[in-house]
């Protein structure tokens, strides 16, 4: 513990008048402002205490999304809508076998065979773990946008350790790993010291870092230590088969099962999230940070440090997603556009699984589905990939709306009578 | 020309919030509610301005049945509503909020405030309110902003006024001010429900006190015909001592020492000055003030929370001027902060999580980095015991508690544990009077078991209740240090208004 007494986080909000004042000291906050903010902890999921709920509505949130989302794909059809002005029998008929080949190709791209499996599983590594990263964040009151910047940190320099190097196996990997970890860790620390220190929100910091992140990999890339030989475009070379994260079923002797050891890291870092989270003292103190930082510092707790050791090992987790695409995807090389879109499915992951590291590991085994079976659908159909992207934003819809649900299915929680009964319980 | 209640019933899911309650208001008289936290008082009051419908019974204007199915309609009733929690928009006018709703627009849609704007200084005028209709709501003190929602209720012709707990934001000075008003409102022949839970207040201002207790009006009564003891009876249903019992204090050796304290606020103006004094083991020291001349800054300065200018805090011969709020707590300082909600309790956390919240780091509630639950638990669960919490398991976010268990949990938390010295601000407010005697009870043992006590309230009843010795804080500074049975609540009132009695 220093010998200093915690400097007193920069407020939000206008400045109070100095003494002598009136009127009560501490103005409760607006009824907007907390009313927003029940919204968000809501949205995170942070007070669920019913489990059965918690399950549910992502549940029926997903069965909504999967019954719009087949609305969408029946209007975006040109043909069928042309159809249904000249034969409605035939239209409807068109329009069923329509969704319905649609939705078996993604269920049997995703689920229906070892393959479908095994590239289910490779694509919901990376999003489990930065899924990871930004539940973390949620549960200590702080918004990490940063995990696509953090997962290009950790991909650089997972990269660069994997094929700079000459270790053994196991080692190596290891090495890079904890490298991707502690780069994403300096990048996602940097913003949670800058709001810790001066306020400045992580939102903001870590939208920035991104933006910085994208140009930093082209340049990285274009390095001579790093640009593959003989190439113009920026690809680096190739890690060495001591760093790659094993196959798991490589002892099948199929070449077309790509799951790999990044599965059981993602599994393992949420085991690691949850004992974090809600069985060490630093995890106590990160909720209670998230929950109320005013009486976190009153008892005696270092916001300071605890913004910035949230933000480090969740960009620490984010680092570790972006490694896994590295040392894990065949090809084994860093390019340009490697992290695609996961840093910002992670946050549609994350408050899907309700910031419990349980709901993010199902969240994102079933994002790698739908990703999985999209290509399948997209092969199979004429139906694009993007409409996994609406499907994933419907499903968040639905989570964020839960009292939509709840009309829908007419489901009864606890919740509803608690509100009511919690202005007046003695 | 009348308000009447009758049998009104509302139930709420597995709750009966308002049991049959029959209520008349006349124009011209000012009926006293009166309950604990809890008892239904704005759930009843809700109803009656349109926000909640009730599940049985009706309401009679004149006479005439009514059908609320909003504010709106209770409004054109002639019923108006000053809540607890202000709805004004800081950065509006007063003019401004007085119109809010029910803007006078010319053609065109465009806003006419001149003729508002002269209504708003007619009526404060008409009633001594001294609102300057063209202030900024965020610039006006608390008091002020109340008789903006005043005005805001009379700019919509009511007949009947609602006041939601009104004293709890005023400080004593305004309280006065205030009661004058609602007086001059009653001589205009509007009729008046003032909601409390405060017993003196109800007796001072209101002509008539209906008393509910878990719903019911269990009792009707006449100021002068009734003592505080009997309504505080009514109130909980049980005898209640008003009067904390408590033997002369035995002052041993100095605990807390305070020598030149300067404090300063975060702009770095000082807000306290020179402050110097010392509390022994076994005494209770108060100190009363107005809010806001300091008492908050002088508490966050004891407990490690703010960051002491100069001078030195000594406890138990340790100088802790820059000591953090963790080095103090583990000296055994005991701090029960001003205000529970806000940095208390982590409302979201059980109560078992809020039992270690300055001292989850310590054996055996934790082990290295790694928390035990199951022996934090078994404390928890042996302090809800001993404190007498109410509730239905210890795995309950403190959220759903009440105020009054809310604040045993903090006592618990905080006496539990092997005690050197007591810092209470605040420790009763907005508690209803059974956990008040409660929650006093608790801070006279702790003396007596040899704990030296600092209490921080701006309640002359508390003040003078518990302390031993009273020092009176005025704009930073001690301007008197007296004893509590060598003085008078006039007397004090005038130290804390920065005044010498003659």
């Amino acid at each position: 513990m220093s010998d200093e007494r915690p400097e007193t986080p920069p407020t939000e909000g206008p400045p109070t008048e100095g003494p002598p004042k009136e009127g009560p000291p501490t103005e409760a906050p607006s009824e907007e402002t907390r009313g927003q903010r029940r919204f968000l902890r809501d949205l995170m999921g942070l007070d669920v205490i019913d489990w059965r709920t918690a399950v549910l509505v992502p549940l029926l949130a997903l069965l909504s999304a999967l019954i719009v989302g087949a609305v969408i794909i029946a209007v975006s059809d040109v043909e069928l809508l042309r159809l249904w002005g000249e034969d409605v029998g035939e239209a409807f008929s068109q329009t069923w076998t329509t969704i319905r080949d649609a939705y078996v190709a993604l269920f049997r791209g995703s689920l229906w065979g070892l393959r479908p499996i095994s590239e289910t599983l490779v694509s919901a590594s990376p999003l489990i773990l930065a899924g990871l990263s930004v539940a973390l964040g949620f549960r200590a009151g702080l918004f990490n946008i940063g995990a696509q910047g953090q997962m290009i940190l950790g991909g650089i320099v997972g990269a660069i350790i994997g094929f700079s190097f000459d270790l053994p196996y196991v080692l190596h990997v290891l090495v890079a790993l904890i490298g991707a970890a502690i780069a994403g860790a300096i990048w996602g620390g940097i913003p949670g010291l800058l709001r810790a220190k001066t306020g400045a929100h992580e939102v903001i910091t870590t939208i920035m870092f991104n933006l910085i992140a994208v140009p930093l990999l082209d340049w990285v890339l274009k390095l001579e230590f790093v640009q593959r030989a003989g190439r113009d475009d920026p690809v680096s070379k190739t890690v060495a088969e001591t760093a790659r994260l094993p196959q798991l079923l490589g002892w099948l002797d199929r070449n077309d099962l790509r799951v790999h050891a990044g599965f059981i890291l993602a599994l393992l870092a949420a085991w690691f999230v949850h004992w974090l989270l809600f069985k060490s003292t630093l995890g106590y103190e990160f909720r209670a940070v998230g929950a109320n930082p005013d009486a976190a510092r009153y008892g005696g707790m270092n916001v300071v440090l605890v913004y910035t050791g949230v933000m480090a090992i969740a960009g620490a987790l984010a680092g570790l997603a972006g490694a896994n695409e590295i040392l894990g995807i065949p090809e084994y090389r860093a390019a340009p556009g490697f992290v695609a879109q996961i840093g910002f499915d992670a946050i549609a992951l994350a408050l899907l699984g309700r910031s419990h590291p349980a709901g993010v590991v199902a969240a994102g085994v079933l994002f790698g589905a739908l990703r999985a079976g999209g290509q399948q659908m997209q092969a199979a159909t004429d139906i694009p990939i993007d409409i996994i992207v609406v499907l994933q934003a419907l499903i968040i819809v639905f989570v964020a709306a839960p009292a939509l649900i709840r009309a829908i299915y007419r489901v009864r929680t606890g919740e509803g009578t608690g509100q009511l009964t919690k202005g007046w319980a003695a | 020309m009348e308000l009447e209640l009758r049998g009104i019933t509302k139930r709420f899911p597995g709750v009966l919030a308002n049991d049959s309650v029959d209520l008349t208001v006349r124009q011209g008289e000012i009926l006293g509610l009166l309950g604990e936290n809890g008892a239904g008082k704005t759930t009843l009051m809700n109803i009656l301005y349109g926000l909640y419908s009730a599940t049985e019974g009706e309401i009679l204007v004149d006479g005439q049945p009514q059908q609320f199915s909003g504010p709106g309609d209770a409004i054109a009733a002639g019923i108006g509503m000053v809540h607890q929690h202000f709805m004004l928009v800081p950065v509006f006018t007063v003019t401004e909020n007085v119109v809010l709703g029910v803007e006078p627009t010319l053609a065109g849609g465009v806003l006419d405030l001149k003729q508002a704007r002269g209504d708003v200084e007619r009526i404060s005028a008409q009633y001594g309110l001294e609102v300057p209709p063209d202030a900024y709501i965020e610039d006006l003190p608390v008091g002020t902003q109340q008789r903006v929602e005043i005005i805001k209720v009379l700019f919509r012709d009511a007949r009947f006024l609602i006041f939601d707990e009104p004293t709890a934001v005023l400080t004593p000075q305004e309280v006065e001010d205030f009661f004058g008003i609602v007086r001059k409102l009653k001589d205009d022949g509007k009729g008046i429900v003032f909601i409390t839970h405060k017993l003196g207040e109800v007796l001072g201002i209101a002509d008539r006190i209906n008393v509910l207790r878990r719903g019911k009006i269990v009792g009707e009564a006449i100021p002068g015909e009734v003592s505080e003891s009997q309504l505080a009876e009514m109130m909980v249903g049980r005898p209640v001592d008003l009067v904390v019992a408590k033997t002369a204090a035995q002052p041993k050796e100095p605990v807390l020492t305070v020598d030149d304290l300067v404090v300063a606020d975060d702009f770095g103006n000082p807000v306290i000055h020179d402050v110097s004094f010392e509390v022994r083991a076994g005494e209770i020291v108060g100190v009363a003030g107005v809010q806001g001349n300091g008492q908050s800054e002088l508490v966050e300065a004891l407990t490690g929370l703010s960051q002491v200018v100069s001078g030195h805090i000594t406890i138990l011969g340790q100088d802790v001027s820059k000591a953090t709020p963790r080095e103090i707590h583990d000296i055994g300082v005991a701090h029960v902060p001003e205000d529970r909600q806000r940095s208390g309790l982590v409302l979201p956390f059980t109560i078992t999580e809020n039992m270690v919240l300055d001292s989850y780091h310590e054996d055996p509630y934790s082990r290295g980095i790694a928390m035990d639950w199951d022996a934090t638990a078994k404390m928890a669960a042996t302090l809800v015991e001993q404190y007498d919490v109410r509730t239905p398991s210890i795995d309950v976010p403190v959220s759903n508690l009440s105020g009054g268990n809310q604040q045993k949990v903090i006592v618990a938390r905080e006496f539990g544990h092997d005690v050197k010295l007591v810092v209470a601000s605040q420790p009763t407010r907005g508690l209803d009077v059974g956990s008040i005697e409660y929650i006093h009870e608790r801070i006279v043992q702790e003396r007596d078991e040899g704990a030296a006590i600092l209490i921080v309230s701006t309640e002359l009843d508390e003040i003078l209740a518990l302390s031993d010795r009273i020092l009176v804080m005025y704009r930073g500074r001690i301007v008197a240090e007296v004893k509590p049975e060598e003085t008078t609540p006039t007397d004090l009132g005038l130290y804390m208004a920065g005044g010498t009695p003659s």
